[in-house]
Order: structure tokens, then sequence, then C-alpha cells
């Protein structure tokens, strides 16, 4: 795609040389052809675009967008349920007679949604610097492909502003103030239908005070080049540009334009009277998006890479020795990195070790405590087992000793029975009688 | 071991891969007034163009840019009058001049290179224009490496190297070899064929069918290159002009003369006067319009695109290699280039 890059390389400085000669031609040469052949190859190439819609969910972005192309771009509305700021970007080509376009429309989604906002303008900080990023990481190759490099840069942001009617909002300040020196920021009132006519001029003054006297740069349109001029400055003046979109025709008189039905009246978008649509046309695509996009090269992205070549310590030394000290400092600064990288590493891989080395320690003293108490327990159960043992052999002894006692007892029975036998009739009545005396009761039959 | 590992880092976030979808479009919406705005932007700024002629004395090389650009761009040296030293080396001397036409504005340099080929022993004749071309690249180079750089860098690279050949007729000298061979590398060489009012027509188409055949032979690529052709319409068309026109014989003149009523410029001889601008006569007419009508923007481009990326790839290849090139402390000494 021939990029502002290429522009800006093929004109030179203003002709103001003291050492070149003026000359006057003597017939006709041919070299006015110039632009039409730098212009050729620009068209059969293919020119892209990229606009940034910022703002809240529900304001109208995706409306406004169809109805500038007068397309419908493909898009369910979004919720407002989003965690956080993200970007969406979509490509379509457009061709128009022999121009084609790419156009790319980024989109926030979830924009002014959250409870705390102080993040939102983060996401879309770092989109717009990754697309520079990517450019300069192009530029900085070694084997580059400037001339096909597809271009991503944002080109233009539309900064849609609620039409509250009474001032800008903290967050619309903070973002603008954040996006101001990295892309061209053309601040428009979205719906503007709401706001009466004589309310929309105090809200546009109050805006426009209130961005000078915030410091916030907006894109200023051209007014250097004589036939832009005059139509910049007047439309100039009616910045922010006070939107309405619409993609449903209604019949107005016997032509079908592009408006709002209400009941009380219908809202024509391309009615200046009724609202700026035309004029945001005018001067985002016909007059000058080419501006926007030399702009965006020559300013932002300038700005964009100082910064970052700065911020890696590369610097303008001596003359003699750029192209070195730029492969050199590059080289020494990407080294610096990866040996940081590497001793990071190392750190972690110790860390780690020991944290093993820890844990280890730790198991195997529980193990051991484990084995401590499984040894108790052992020996407490042997011990307590030989105790029931012994108890065991005591009372086998007691038995077996009462079963000889039993015998012994028994055999002296035996004895003394057979002995006894005779002479218990003699004693027996002595017995009985002796027994009888003292234990009349019961008698008992004692053979002792 | 959670703690272990760090928290992810918060990565910005990436668009998702943009969708193609192409639209149908219900109305005008204005695109291709960029046409006109990137015209506007570049009438206002200006163009510049270099333009090198290499070839030896004689040749008229400085009639043909002045025919070229309808102008006194190049002041014609009456050769080397006997006080004058002839130069032992080949001199680089650039002019710039500011041209006007149709409300666009040209800063033209003509690059000469007096002494080129004149000398009785011409080695390495062609190490100077290397050089300088060289130079020149690299000096844009530097500017493109700042830090803060200029909003418009000034181009000094030549864009176009316009090579002289003599009408011998028979074939190209090993001069013309040479030099040809190592500058088709880093410039686009366009070789022309000089006084060709000095040949015939069978002449004329003989030489340039030998020439042509030559440079073949020798893999010597000029402009427009075969390499470089963008797309078959670029095919088709530069092979045309590849096969049966190049090298271009010329005739230059930059005075006028009255023919059939006419002024034209042209050559007064008593068997007739030469038209320069006649087609019938000499092919100066194609050479104006491929170069300037047609091929100027292409020139450049691929100059830029081309010839100084090989040089700026080959320049951050080499870390440490060179020497810094500066252009006080240029000695003859050989580039690893």
């Amino acid at each position: 795609m021939l990029g502002e890059s290429m522009l800006s390389v093929f004109l030179c400085f203003p002709l103001q040389n003291d050492d070149l000669r003026n000359l006057s031609l003597s017939g006709h040469v041919g070299f006015d052809s110039l632009p039409d052949q730098l212009v050729n190859k620009s068209t059969s190439q293919g020119f892209c675009f990229n606009i940034l819609c910022v703002g809240e969910t529900g304001i109208g972005k995706s409306t406004l967008m169809d109805t500038l192309f007068n397309t419908t771009f493909e898009s369910e509305p979004a919720t407002h349920n989003e965690p956080g700021v993200r970007l969406k970007a979509r490509s379509y080509e457009l061709q128009e007679s022999n121009v084609r376009l790419k156009l790319t429309i980024v989109d926030t989604v979830g924009f002014g949604d959250q409870i705390n906002k102080d993040d939102s303008y983060k996401p879309i900080v770092e989109y717009i610097d990754a697309q520079f990023e990517a450019y300069l990481q192009e530029e900085l190759k070694i084997k580059r492909s400037l001339f096909n490099y597809h271009d991503t840069r944002i080109h233009a942001c539309l900064y849609f502003i609620a039409p509250t009617g009474h001032s800008l909002k903290s967050l619309d300040l903070v973002t603008m103030k954040k996006l101001d020196s990295k892309v061209n920021i053309i601040p428009i009132i979205a719906k503007a239908d709401t706001i009466a006519k004589n309310e929309l001029h105090k809200f546009k003054s109050k805006i426009m005070s209130e961005l000078v006297s915030n410091g916030v740069q907006i894109y200023q349109f051209p007014t250097d080049e004589e036939t832009v001029a005059e139509i910049n400055a007047t439309m100039s003046v009616h910045l922010p540009f006070a939107v309405v979109g619409s993609t449903e025709e209604v019949k107005i008189g016997n032509k079908m334009a592009k408006a709002r039905q209400y009941p009380w009246g219908v809202v024509q978008v391309e009615n200046e009277n009724h609202c700026d649509f035309v004029k945001l046309r005018e001067m985002l695509i016909r007059v000058n998006m080419e501006d926007l996009r030399e702009q965006t090269h020559t300013r932002h992205y300038e700005l964009y890479r100082r910064c970052k070549l700065e911020e890696m310590g590369f610097k303008d030394t001596d003359p003699d020795s750029k192209p070195f000290s730029l492969q050199e400092t590059y080289e020494a600064k990407r080294n610096e990195f990866l040996g940081e990288l590497q001793k990071k590493e190392e750190e972690m891989r110790q860390m780690f070790v020991m944290r093993v080395k820890e844990k280890e320690a730790e198991l195997k003293e529980a193990e051991k405590d484990l084995h401590e108490k499984f040894d108790l327990l052992k020996r407490t159960h042997q011990e307590e087992k030989k105790k029931v043992e012994d108890k065991k052999k005591e009372l086998e002894e007691e038995l077996s000793n009462f079963q000889k006692k039993k015998a012994a007892a028994q055999l002296l029975q035996s004895q003394a029975q057979q002995a006894g036998s005779q002479q218990t009739k003699k004693d027996k009545d002595k017995k009985k009688v002796h027994c009888l005396s003292p234990c009349n009761e019961h008698p008992c039959l004692l053979y002792l | 071991m959670s703690d272990l590992v760090p928290e992810p880092r918060q990565k910005p976030v990436v668009p998702m891969k943009p969708v193609s979808i192409n639209s149908n479009l219900l109305g005008y919406i204005g695109i291709d007034t960029i046409i006109e705005q990137m015209r506007k932007k570049t009438m206002k700024t200006g163009f510049d163009f270099n333009i090198m002629v290499v070839g030896q004395s004689g040749l008229g090389k400085s009639t043909l840019v002045n025919t070229l650009f309808k102008s006194q761009v190049s002041r014609k040296s009456s050769g080397w009058s006997r006080e004058e030293k002839i130069p032992k080396t080949v001199e680089i001397k650039a002019i710039g001049h500011v041209i006007e036409e149709g409300g666009v504005k040209m800063k033209l340099t003509v690059i000469d290179t007096p002494g080129f080929g004149d000398q009785i022993n011409n080695e390495n004749c062609w190490e100077p224009i290397e050089k300088y071309i060289n130079e020149q690249y690299e000096k844009f180079l530097k500017e493109e490496v700042n830090i803060a750089r200029k909003k418009r860098i000034p181009d000094t690279r030549v864009h176009c190297c316009l090579y002289f050949i003599s009408p011998t007729g028979h074939s190209l000298r090993p001069l013309d070899l040479e030099f040809m061979k190592h500058l088709s590398k880093v410039v686009n060489i366009i070789p022309v064929i000089a006084k060709a009012d000095t040949m015939t027509l069978e002449e004329k188409i003989e030489f340039k069918q030998r020439v042509r055949k030559e440079l073949e032979v020798n893999g010597i690529e000029f402009y427009p290159q075969k390499e470089f052709d963008e797309d078959l319409e670029d095919k088709t068309e530069n092979d045309k002009i590849r096969q049966e026109s190049m090298p271009f014989a010329v005739v230059g003149s930059d005075k006028e003369y009255q023919v059939n009523g006419k002024r034209v410029l042209g050559r007064k001889t008593p068997w007739g006067i030469i038209e320069v601008e006649n087609l019938n006569h000499c092919e100066f007419a194609l050479l104006r319009d491929f170069v300037i009508r047609t091929h100027l923007q292409d020139l450049k481009e691929v100059t830029h695109n081309i010839h100084y990326e090989t040089y700026r790839a080959k320049r951050l290849n080499d870390n440490g290699g060179l020497p810094p090139m500066t252009v006080e402390t240029e000695e003859n000494h050989e580039s690893n280039l």
C-alpha cells in the first residue's frame, strides 16, 4: 500500500536553496504528468484508512460508521456488561470508481460502562501504540518491505461526546488528554437530535473552551493550502460536529433520504440545518483524508518513534557512527535484556530447588516421626502381649497346681474311704452322736 | 507451589485479526477524492529527480540532457584546452536546478562524470561513480536512522543513469560492459546510443540487436529490470520496450530550425535537417517519453524500494566491518560493497 512514508520520500524539501537556479523551459518537457504517475501507482496499490471510534456503549458509533460509508457493516450491538474496555477492529474493502480503499474501523467495546473507569483509556492507548510499534519494527528490520506494508496505524479518532448539554465528562477529558499526542482527535457530539438548537450552540462553546483550558490538542484542519484553506476554516468553526446517524430512509417530498422519524417530525441526516453530518463527511473524507494520513505518519508516528528509540537508549551521537550505534546499541541492549532474563531464570530455578529441599526435609521429619510412633506402638504392644502371656502362664500354673491338688485329694479320699469304711462304722455312731450333739439341726457327716 | 510462578503480566490488548468483508455501496461516499487530495499535496511540495550521465567525452551527453529538459541544465564543456589538465580520475559534478511546468515544481540534479573513459588506462574508472552513488545512499540512510528525523529527507540518490554507447556500429566496448556490469546492481542504468545520426536505419537496427544480445549474454540487467515487473500489464509493456526500443538511439540538439513551417529542434547538415523529435529520424522522443512522461516515478520507486533497501540491508548486516564513510575522508579505497 503506498503509505505516507512513500510520499514523504518522493517529495523534497521546499525549493528555496540558494545554489539552485530557476530555469525556464523552452518547450513542453512533460514532467507535469508526475503527480499523475505518482497517483496512478497509489491507485493500483490501493489506500488504507483506519478510524478509531471512542465513545460509550450505545452512543451511536456503529450507526454513524454505517451512515458515513453508506453500507451496513455487520456488527451486533455490544452489551453493557463488559468487564473492561477492549478494542475490536474490523476491515473492509470499499471501491469507488477506480479507487480501492482498505478501511479499518476500530471500536471501543465497553467504554464508559464500568463502575471504576480509571483504566478505561489504557487499552486504547495500548492499541494505538501497538500499531506504531508494529510499523517501527518493520522499519527497523534489516530486510524490510515498507512499500507493501499494510498500514494499521490509526489515522483519525472520532471521539463521541454524550449529548448532555452541559459539559464534557471527566472521563472524556482524561481520555482525550491521553490520546491527543498519539492520534488525530476529531470530537463529535453524538445523537445530536436530543439537543435543541439554542442549547447546542452553548454546548459547543463550552466543550471547545474546556478542551482549550485543559490543553487538549484536537486535530487542526490544514489551512496552508489555498484550495482547502477556505473550506477548512469555515468548517472548523462548527467543531465539535453535532451528528445524527441513520441508515433508515424516510420519504421526504418525493425523494428518499436518510432520516430518523419521530412523532413530532423527521430529522434529516444530510440536511445541514438539522445536523453537521455533511460537514463531518466533508472534512473527514472528501477534503482531509490524505492530510490525516500524513499527520499520523509525520507527526504522531515520528513522536512515538523518537520516544521509543530514546527509551531504548539510542542517541543521535556523532554522525560518523550512526548506523553502527544503532546496530551495536541494539545488539548490546538485546544482549543485556537476554542476560537479565537468564539471570532471572537462574534465580527462579535456585528458589525452586531450595523450596524443594525444604519440603523434602519436612517430609523426612514427618516420616521419622511416624516411624518412631510406630516403634513405640510396637513396643507397647509387645509389652502388653508379654504381660498377658505371663498372666496366662500364672493362670496355667495355678490350674495345674489345682489339678494336682485335686488329684492328690481324690487319691487321699479314696484311700481314706477304704481305710475308713471299716472304721466309719464305729466312728459313725460316735461321730454321729458327737456330731448330733453340737449340730442338731442339720445332720452332717464329716469324715475328717 | 503457586507462589513460584510469577503473576502473568497484563498483556496489551491485541485486536482480533481484521475480517475483510466486501461491502456494497449504496451511494456516493467520496473516497475517490483522495486522489485529488494526494495530487494537491504533491504539487505543493514538489519533486526531485537526480539523473547521472556517463560516457566518454564528446558523445553529446550535455546536449542530450539539455534537449531532454529543454533548458541549459548542463554547460557544455568545449573539450580540454591546452592549459587545463585532463583530470587523472573521473570527476563527479552535480548541478541542481529548479524547473516548473504546469504547476509542478521539480528539483532536477544532473550529475556529470567528466573524465570517464578518457584516460589511456581506464581501469576501475567506474569506481568513483560507484562510490558516489553509494555515498548518496549512505547520506539518506544516516538521515533515516536519526532519532529526530527531518520531515522530508532530501533525496540526492541517483535515480537514473544514462550510459552513452559510442555508435561504432560493431558491438559494445569492454569498458562499456565492465561499467554496466558493476553498476547495474546499484543503480538504474538506461543504455543510450549516442550520436545516432551517424548510422543508417539498417545499421541502427543491427547495432541495437547486437548490443541487446551482448547485454543479455553478460547478464546486465538494465532498467526496466525484468525481475521488478509488478504485474502482467507492466511485463508486456516493459517487454516491448526492452526487446524492441532499447537501447534508444538518440540525437540531441538545442538549436531550432524551420522545417515545414514549424520550429523544431534539430541538427543542420548539408544533406538535410535531422529533426530530434521526429520518430523517423531518431528515438529521442521515445527516450524522453520513457524517462520523463511515463517512468519517472517508477525510476524513483525502484531506486528507493530496491537499490536503496539492498544497500541498507548490506550496511546494517556488515556490523563493524566498514569504516564510516564520510565525505571528507574519501580516498580511493576499495569499497566492500
